[in-house]
Parts: C-alpha cells; structure tokens; sequence
C-alpha cells in the first residue's frame, strides 16, 4: 500500500469500506480492561471462530464470517472486559473467558443475546435490560468525535483507520486548501486547546504561520500530567493515525515539516501503537517526502517524558526536548515565535489536534452543532473516583455536570452522599452541589474557581475529607516545583506546611488566614502555569468547604473520618484485664496502668498508631471519630 | 540474585553506552533519551558513565548530572529487578492508595527511608496516575498493570514475582 496521489487513496478507502468485515467481535484492549484479563477473552475469541470456520486470520472476509479485534478504550471500564458484537452493536460486559463458548453459540450462530452479560438496572423492583450500547445509560448522552474510533477499530491497523475515512482529511487540505484557508477552517471552528487553558487553535496556528523562519515545528503535547487523567492515553492508544493526521494537517497549515509527540515515561504502550502507526503512515507514503505527490513533507518524532509534571508546561516540554533539564521560560516570547531551536513552534495536546481531521472533513460548522457558543465540540473527561460508572466519556460541551455524574456516571458508589466534584486536577478546585447545574464549558467552569483542565473529573462522596484533598494535590504540585521561581517554590512548601498542620489537628484560625493570603502571592507571582494554578484547589475548597476546614482547626474533627489525628482511642475500663500488652508496643510510650488497674492512653502523647488496638488481646481498646461537641 | 562485581558491569557497560551513543549520534539534545536508555540497560545511572557520557557529548558532567537529577525517572542508585509504581494519583489516593503502599511496604518489610528490597528484587515508588484510574487503586509492577487491589490481591501479586512465576 503505498499513495502516490489523493485519487489512489480515496479508491483504497472505498474498496476498504466494502470489503472489511461488518461481522466483528471487538474485545477491549485499554487498560482498564487489559487489567482485568481481556486479552484472555480476546485469545479465547480468536481460538473459538477459528475452530468454528466462522473467523480467519485473513482481512477481507465474507459475510458469514466473523472476525476478532481488540480495540482501544470502549469506555465503560467500571465493567470491563468490555465485548462488541457488530453490526448489531451489542455490548456485553465483565466478560470471562468462560462466556465466550456461549456467545459465539448464542449471539454469532443464532443471533440471540446472552441476558446475564448485558447492563441492566432495577426499575420499580423489575429487571430492565439494555444490550445495545446506545441505549445504555452511559452511553446515550454521549457524543464520540475525537474518540469516534476508539474501541471500534484496531489501533495497529492502518486499514481500519483508512475505512473510516482516514487521512481524507489531510488529502483534502493538500490538495484543495491553501494555508490561510485551513487555519480560517479551524478558526471558524472555534475549536480551543483541550490541553486545559482553551486558548483558540486557529489564532495559535496563525501566530505561528506569520512569522517566517526556515523551520517551524509541531508539537503534540502528550504528557498528560493531571494525577488521575486519562484521556489523551486512550487516544493515543486507541486511534494513534487520528493524532498523526492531525499533526500533519497542522504543519501543513503553519509550514512546519517536522512534528514531536512528546509522551509520558508512564505510557508504554501509547509509545509503542504511536510508533507503528508513525512507521505504517510512513510506508503508505501519507508521512515523509512529497505526501500524496504534493511538495508537502513531514515527519514526526517520539520524545518519551522522564516523569516531571512541569513538562507539561509548553516552555519547559521544549526545554525538555532539547535534552535539557524540564524548566519553564518566561512567556514571551511565546513558543509561536521562538519554541524549539529557537524556531517558531506549535504546542497542541493530544484530543485538539485529534479533533482536527473530522473538522476539516465535515466542515466548521458542523463541528459547531456540538457544544456551545463559546466552547464548540466534545470534551472527553476520565470519570473516575466514587462513581458508579467508572471509564472514559466523551460529551458535548454544555452539558451538566449533574448529567455527566449521575445520567452517564449513574450516580455515586454504596448509594453514599454526593459531596464534590474535583474538575481540571492539581491546576483545578473542587466543586459542590450547588454547582451540579452548571454547564460543562471552559467559562463556566473558570467562573467557579475551578478549570476545564485536560479532562480529568473526579467525583468524591461524604467519605472525603476536602481538606485532605487540597493536602494531597498540594503535595503533588509542591513535589513537582521545579524549583526556579521562588513564589512557587517557597510557596507550596509553606501552604502545604500549613494544609498538613491542619489534618494533624495542630493549626489555629490565623494560619488558615495566612494559607489563603500565600495562595494569593503564589497565585500572583508564580512563573509558569503550574505555579499560577497550584492554589486553586486550597482556594476553592477554602471558598466552598471552609467550613469543613474550621471543624478541622477549631473543633479537631474530620467530619469524613479520614484524618487519622482526629481519631481517638481508649481503653474500655470494662473490658481491660491489666495485662500491659498494649503499653509494651506502644511506640511513644503514652500508655500507662498497674497490675489490677484499668490502664491508660494519654490522648495528649497518643500519635493514633493502632498498635494497641492490634496487640490487645480482649478487645479492650476503642477507637472512636471526634465529634464537634466532644472537647 | 547473584553479587554483581562492579568492575565487570562497568566494562561491559561502555560497550554498551557507546553503542547507546552512537544511535543518538552523540548529539546532547537527545540526553532525555540517552540516559532513559542507560537506565534501562542498568536499572540506575552509575555515576561513573554520567561523567563517561558527559566527556563523550563535549558538555559539562555537572549539565548531564543536573538532567539526570531532574527527572523523577532516573535513579542514580540501584534499582530492584521488579520495579513496584504504586499510583498515588488522585482517584487511587481517594480510593486509598496509602493503604496499599503500606501493603507492599509491610510485605516487602522495608524500613522507613528503604525503598529498594537488599536483595535488589524490589523497588517500590509511587507516581501520580498510570491511567487507570477506573481500577483504583492501581499498581505496576514493571509494565504489568493491577487494579482494584487491596491488601490481600497485593500479597497475592508479590508472592507471585517471588516466586518467579510471573
Ligand atoms: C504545569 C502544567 C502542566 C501542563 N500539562 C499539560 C498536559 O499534561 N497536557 C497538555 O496537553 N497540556 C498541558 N499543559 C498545557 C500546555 O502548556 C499547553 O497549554 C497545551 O499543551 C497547549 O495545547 P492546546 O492549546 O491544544 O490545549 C500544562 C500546563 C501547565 C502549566
Ligand atoms: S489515579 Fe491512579 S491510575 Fe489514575
């Protein structure tokens, strides 16, 4: 397969569209799924329409046959191993190897669906079924754009990409579109960066396309760095071509030739499907010299990350690329006019430039019938924490966040209470109930102290304690600090000092006062975006959940029952035989008795270990949470 | 594992950086890479090959050393044959990662300060999200990803690299 021109690629897209199968098994390959023993399922898949004549290794099969793939991310990743059964559009979930037999004679011989593997709710004390996907709860109000081939098609093969009309995008604009016209395409689009700050693509595409230089670069900014993230994972493991169009499109647009994918060290395997996507589009003549016989020629590297957050910042990725170490630059000069080398740059994450390709294809305004006014198209979020559906998810900007945590999420873990949603991660905030009503949109969301972030949503439940929360992305921010600016450096280090003095029950009410005014210097005077954006989570939960944080200063409580230092333990006089066991492996030595006396635990000395509570053989020791009127 | 003489990892090691070099063309704008391939060869970066690397590139020893201190990737000491990521990501950390960190800890009976087993099996780190957050709490041993764990599915999977069944 090699392309010499537009015309050769558009017959092979035709021919592909009719000759790949439509009968397909799709099995799970994300990770979620891999995790919980797909590739298993997959095997058993492939042996069984095998032995069945049903399937062959070969591609271009007839009807009768039906043919196993292993996708990317289908999404529900709650309930994985996740199964596919086209054209039909069956989803069957936790699947186990031993189902298999049973599909293949139910559902592919006779066409009939295996009730106990499909998702299903109570309604009014009934059973309620849904085998399609479409109509499965999670899934209705979703609308897949940049994950429009994830999980439904095998990210190794360049085939199966082409049939969904793969690289037309890029054909189109080297053939009919000069320049101008692409970035006025995707400018009309209103299509912002989806790396978190929004920034609109068509104007960082034109910055870059005015300044002339003899090298310009793209870059794909796939370090998703946000702890609890993985979106742009997916993408890059389950549709690589979408991203690499992408590029190319953009270095067509701005006169780059030479592109970076620059890839968290945590990501192997999106390192190595990018890889072979890169080598296949190479060999199909859709990457390299002369694409499609037009005089545009690009390339694209992979940089694999080394673990450092910061990276994430487009400044210190580049410095990162050049081999050096991750630091962040003053902006300006942006990188559109001096980036790598030197030479003007673009910086575009991993899901904006995915949804590039279907722009160009479908037109900018069909891509603005999704989403809102000033947030056109999807947003892909990482659901995850105390929700029921846990997986990946794709919406329509606009959408609530109360339709996206319980129509799609299905509402929160052990039927527990709501408590807060944790949008955009370490550079976002937390936020409550009463915001359940807001849109999902990147104004929206700023206007609450939170931001959109890359896509990370975490939901949280009574069980969190918020102060805690804010403690724990404090450490991480303060932990990945690279050190150069003071105000972030210092910073973090005092804030995180005082977030951890008020979880231990040591803090007074100035020192919250004083954390709020540190978040503000910080905030203010920090040099890059991870500085400028690492108060947030302390400054909206400090907004919305002071409360919780006094009941932690004043009253020494932790209404969630996380912060161990609330805890306190006593010996029930009872109960307690003297025997002295707990006062030998008490570490501090705060427990004292005599033989025939009740023994004691100094609440003032005690560091809440639980050693005495292990080591008591008569059961003897109580642990009880604080409450607000104890003293 | 067997006692590894220095001496002999050392010499065999030049031969292999040099190759290493060769691929990047000795070019120190591909340093991320270079060390990210030594480190795989030998599991940590031997202070003696990062001044080796540094003269070889025509930079400073204190410019490689400064990369190499930078990344949370690179350990400058001695790593485990099975390196144990036990994500602290935000939704494994609400879904109680501490708790298996301390799992693996107490199994692998490592004092306050250890993080590598003495007889080099083991590392344990934490990182922020391997991206599956949808199974937390998740851990990697190596590239192998493990979810929903707690602490009994912890000591399952360890006693399994144990025994060098995995
Ligand atoms: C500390 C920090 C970390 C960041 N991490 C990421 C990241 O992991 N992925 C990403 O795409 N953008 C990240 N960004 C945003 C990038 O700097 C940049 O704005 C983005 O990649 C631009 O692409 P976009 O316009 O397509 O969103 C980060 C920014 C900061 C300040
Ligand atoms: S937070 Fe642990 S895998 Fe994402």
């Amino acid at each position: 397969m090699f392309f010499t021109d537009r015309s050769s690629l558009e017959a092979k897209v035709r021919e592909l569209k009719e000759t790949l199968p439509c009968k397909r098994v799709l099995v799970c390959g994300g990770l979620g799924c891999l995790a919980k023993g797909s590739q298993k399922v997959f095997d058993r898949f492939k042996e069984c329409l095998e032995r069945e004549k049903i399937a062959t290794q070969a591609k271009h099969l007839t009807e009768e046959r039906h043919y196993a793939v292993k996708t990317g991310c289908i999404g529900l990743c709650e309930a994985g191993p996740l199964v596919m059964i086209e054209p039909q559009g069956i989803l069957y979930l936790r699947v186990q190897p031993e189902d298999v037999e049973e599909i293949v004679e139910e559902t592919l011989k006779k066409g009939k669906i295996v009730d106990r593997l499909v998702y299903q709710e109570e309604q009014d004390g009934r059973k309620v079924l849904w085998p399609l996907m479409k109509d499965v709860p999670f899934y209705r109000k979703q609308v897949k754009l940049v994950l429009r081939n994830c999980g439904s098609i095998d990210p190794e093969s360049l085939e199966e990409y082409l049939a969904r009309d793969g690289y037309l995008g890029l054909a189109k604009v080297l053939t009919e579109m000069i320049p101008d016209t692409v970035i006025g395409e995707i400018t009309k689009s209103g299509l912002r960066g989806r790396g978190g700050g929004g920034f609109p693509t068509g104007r960082k595409w034109q910055f870059a396309r005015v300044v002339k230089a003899d090298r310009k670069y793209i870059i794909c900014n796939g370090d998703e760095g946000d702890p609890g993230a993985f979106m742009d994972r997916s993408v890059m493991e389950g549709d690589p071509h979408s991203v690499i169009e992408g590029m190319a499109i953009a270095g067509y647009a701005i006169g780059a030739q030479e592109g970076y994918i620059y890839v968290r060290a945590e990501y192997p395997l999106a390192v190595k499907r990018l890889k072979k996507a890169i080598q296949d589009a190479r060999s199909a003549g859709l990457l390299g010299e002369n694409i499609l016989g037009t005089s545009f020629s690009f390339d694209i590297v992979i940089r694999e990350g080394a673990g450092a957050f910061v990276c994430g910042e487009e400044t210190a990725l580049i410095a990162s690329i050049e081999g050096k170490r991750g630091m962040p630059n003053p902006r300006p000069p942006y990188p559109a006019n001096r980036g790598l080398w030197g030479k003007p740059t673009v910086i575009n994450n991993v899901e904006t430039l995915a949804n590039v390709p279907v722009i160009i294809l479908r037109g900018a305004d069909w891509f603005r019938s999704f989403g809102t006014l000033t947030s056109p198209g999807t947003k892909t979020f990482a659901l995850a924490g105390k929700v029921k559906n846990t997986g990946l998810v794709e919406i329509p900007m606009g959408i609530t966040i109360r339709e996206l945590v319980f129509e799609i999420g299905g509402g929160i873990q052990n039927d527990r209470a709501f408590k807060a949603v944790q949008v955009g991660g370490p550079s976002g905030g937390c936020l409550t109930e009463s915001h359940l009503d807001l849109p999902i949109d990147y104004d929206s969301l700023c206007g609450a102290g939170a931001i959109m972030g890359s896509g990370g949503l975490i939901v949280l439940d009574e069980d969190t304690c918020i102060v805690e929360v804010a403690r724990f992305f404090m450490s991480f921010t303060q932990n990945e600090s690279c050190g150069k600016c003071v105000p972030c450096r210092e910073g973090t280090k005092h804030m995180l000092d005082i977030l951890g003095r008020i979880v231990a029950g040591k803090s007074t009410v100035q020192e919250t006062e004083l954390l709020q005014e540190t978040a503000f210097v910080v905030k203010d005077a920090s040099l890059c975006g991870l500085g400028k954006t690492a108060p947030n989570p302390v400054l909206t939960t400090l907004r919305y959940f002071r409360d919780e944080y006094m009941d932690h200063v004043l009253h020494h409580v932790c209404p969630a029952h996380v912060c161990q230092a609330m805890k306190e333990y006593w010996i029930d006089p009872e109960k307690c035989r003297s025997c002295g066991k707990c006062a030998r492996v008490c570490p501090v030595s705060c427990i004292s008795g005599r033989p025939k006396v009740p023994y004691l635990i100094d609440q003032e000395k005690c560091i809440k270990c639980g050693s005495c509570f292990e080591a008591c053989p008569f059961d003897a020791i109580v642990v009880s949470w604080r409450r607000k009127n104890d003293e | 594992m067997p006692e590894v003489d220095q001496e002999v990892v050392l010499s065999r090691s030049f031969e292999k950086v040099n190759a290493i070099l060769q691929k990047h063309q000795h070019n120190p704008s591909n340093l991320v890479g270079i060390l990210q391939e030594v480190q795989e060869e030998y599991r940590y970066l031997p202070e003696e090959i990062l001044t080796y690397i540094a003269t070889a590139l025509g930079v400073s020893p204190a410019y490689v050393y400064g990369v190499a201190t930078f990344y949370a990737q690179f350990s400058l000491k001695p790593k485990g044959k099975y390196i144990i990521r036990v994500c602290d990501g935000t939704a494994c950390h609400v879904k109680g990662s501490m708790g298996v960190l301390k799992a693996v800890r107490e199994y692998l009976g490592l004092k306050e300060g250890e993080d590598t087993t003495p007889d080099l099996l083991f590392t344990v780190e934490t990182v922020a999200c391997i991206g599956a957050c949808a199974l937390a709490p998740a851990m990697m041993v190596n590239e192998e990803v493990y979810g929903l764990l707690d602490e009994e599915k912890v000591k399952t999977i360890l006693e399994r690299y144990e025994e060098g069944r995995e």
